[in-house]
């Protein structure tokens, strides 16, 4: 199991187990945590699991693929941190992984 | 347009859940027409995910969304349905009475139904396009922000913003920038996704200065009474204002429960409850299948879908032919079935 820290806009952070193998975003519907919307359900399709990475994690991260970027088009307030959270797959290297949801998934 | 069109059904919906009622319908002797809010069948299947793979649809270890819908269209071939597409179903009226339903259909594109049965099966709601999270964008929307071009004239003489990196925001980029005062492109990167000869040709335009590319992102709207005079943009040299009275902003498409919630039906977290034998909703006359209902067990699957179709089917037949005897048949065995099938 690794540890994944999700801070809400509010600033009100969740810890939680996440299962190798699945995704960030899986492990937050799976949790209940609030912010991530994944209408698409994980299909690089719709932009509505965006999150943005603690800054000492985006380098660890392997780098987004086309499609993440193509579809971070369409997402809000875009960032360098910017990620969709399905396209993260969890694995122990990112034991203490933080992200951060934004205010609308719009 | 005022013509109002007679029917058994109306299936709101075209996705693979709607598409497959009419094959069930059909086999029934049942008409039935379809209204989607996208230009094409195939609902989530065509629109979220054309190219991944299903792995869960009965007699077909994979097939893709594109697939399954496509295969669906040949299978309901034979009863020829009709399809009203780029419609949203607005309002809805009840006509008849419980044993006799009769209801009255009409879409924001003004096309009215009569119908004895009304079958629901629009998947997580609506597609429509995403507004960007910025305050009060709402009292701008179709007076000066719009997410789609009606009428092009909206934006002769304007100064228009077109906001994204896809092909509807460069083809808007092109198409408007003869017409426009100006033209500004905003994206957030220096890279585009639509078609490379649009992006070429966009670059030659701002080339000619005659239009303007900015690389930066929506950040708030200023203007009064719904007019729009500028939009600030968060850019790389921080915030800056770009003046203009239109804004295109194309971020996709989101669902949305939409005018469903304003029908008369029971709600429950945004979906519909149903009964497990006929599938039909509190109102007699209004089916739900699919995403969009709920019941004890639900399981959002695509095949849960089909049976719920194939049971609504058999209760909408009571209303459309209430004096018929209902023989049940199997399509491997019935001549009349296979008539209708055009195999026979």
């Amino acid at each position: 199991m690794t540890q994944i820290t999700f801070i809400d806009a509010t600033g009100q952070s969740r810890t939680v187990q996440a299962e190798n193998g699945s995704t960030v975003m899986e492990t937050a519907l799976k949790n209940g945590v609030p912010g991530i919307e994944a209408e698409c359900g994980g299909a690089c399709a719709c932009a509505t699991c965006h999150v943005y990475v603690a800054d000492d994690w985006v380098e660890k991260l392997p780098k987004a693929e086309q499609m993440e970027e193509d579809m971070l088009d369409f997402a809000f307030d875009v960032r360098p941190s910017s990620r969709l959270s399905c396209q993260i797959k969890v694995k122990p290297e990112l034991d203490g992984l933080t992200v951060t949801t934004p205010e609308k998934q719009g | 347009m005022t013509e109002t069109i007679k029917t058994d059904v109306v299936i709101v919906g075209a996705g693979p859940v709607g598409l497959f009622a009419v094959f069930e319908l059909g086999l029934l002797d049942i008409k039935s027409h379809l209204i989607d809010i996208l230009p094409k069948p195939g609902g989530q299947c065509a629109e979220l995910y054309p190219e991944k793979p299903i792995y869960d649809i009965p007699g077909f270890p994979m097939v893709t969304g594109q697939g399954l819908v496509d295969n669906l269209m040949k299978q309901i071939e034979p009863f020829s349905p009709s399809f009203h597409y780029n419609e949203m179903v607005e309002a809805l009226e009840v006509l008849g009475t419980p044993e006799a339903p009769l209801f009255r259909v009409r879409t924001d594109g003004g096309i009215t139904f009569e119908t004895k049965c009304v079958v629901v099966a629009a998947g997580g709601g609506s597609f429509q396009p995403k507004r960007p999270p910025v305050p009060s964008i709402e009292d701008y929307e179709n007076k000066s922000v719009f997410y789609a071009v009606r009428k092009m004239e909206e934006f002769r003489d304007r100064t228009v913003l077109i906001v994204g990196g896809g092909d509807s925001a460069l083809d808007w980029t092109l198409n408007l920038a003869p017409i426009a005062k100006r033209v500004v492109l905003m994206h957030r990167r220096d890279e585009f996704r639509a078609a490379p000869h649009s992006v070429n040709a966009m670059r030659d335009l701002v080339a000619q200065k005659k239009m303007d590319l900015v690389i930066g992102q929506i950040a708030g709207l200023k203007g009064d009474n719904g007019q729009l005079s500028a939009v600030s943009a968060k850019t790389n040299d921080g915030v800056i204002d770009i003046a203009c009275d239109r804004l295109l902003p194309f971020f996709g498409l989101t669902m949305k429960l939409g005018p469903i919630a304003d029908w008369g039906l029971n709600l429950h977290e945004q979906l519909v409850p149903v009964d497990t034998e006929k599938f039909e909703t509190n109102v007699p006359g209004i089916f739900a299948i699919g995403d969009i209902n709920t019941y004890p067990g639900k399981l959002k699957l695509i095949l849960s879908g089909f049976h719920e179709g194939a049971l609504a089917a058999q209760k909408v037949q009571r209303y459309v032919y209430p004096d018929k005897k209902v023989i049940f048949q199997y399509t491997t065995s019935s001549t009349n079935l296979q008539k209708k099938l055009g195999v026979a």
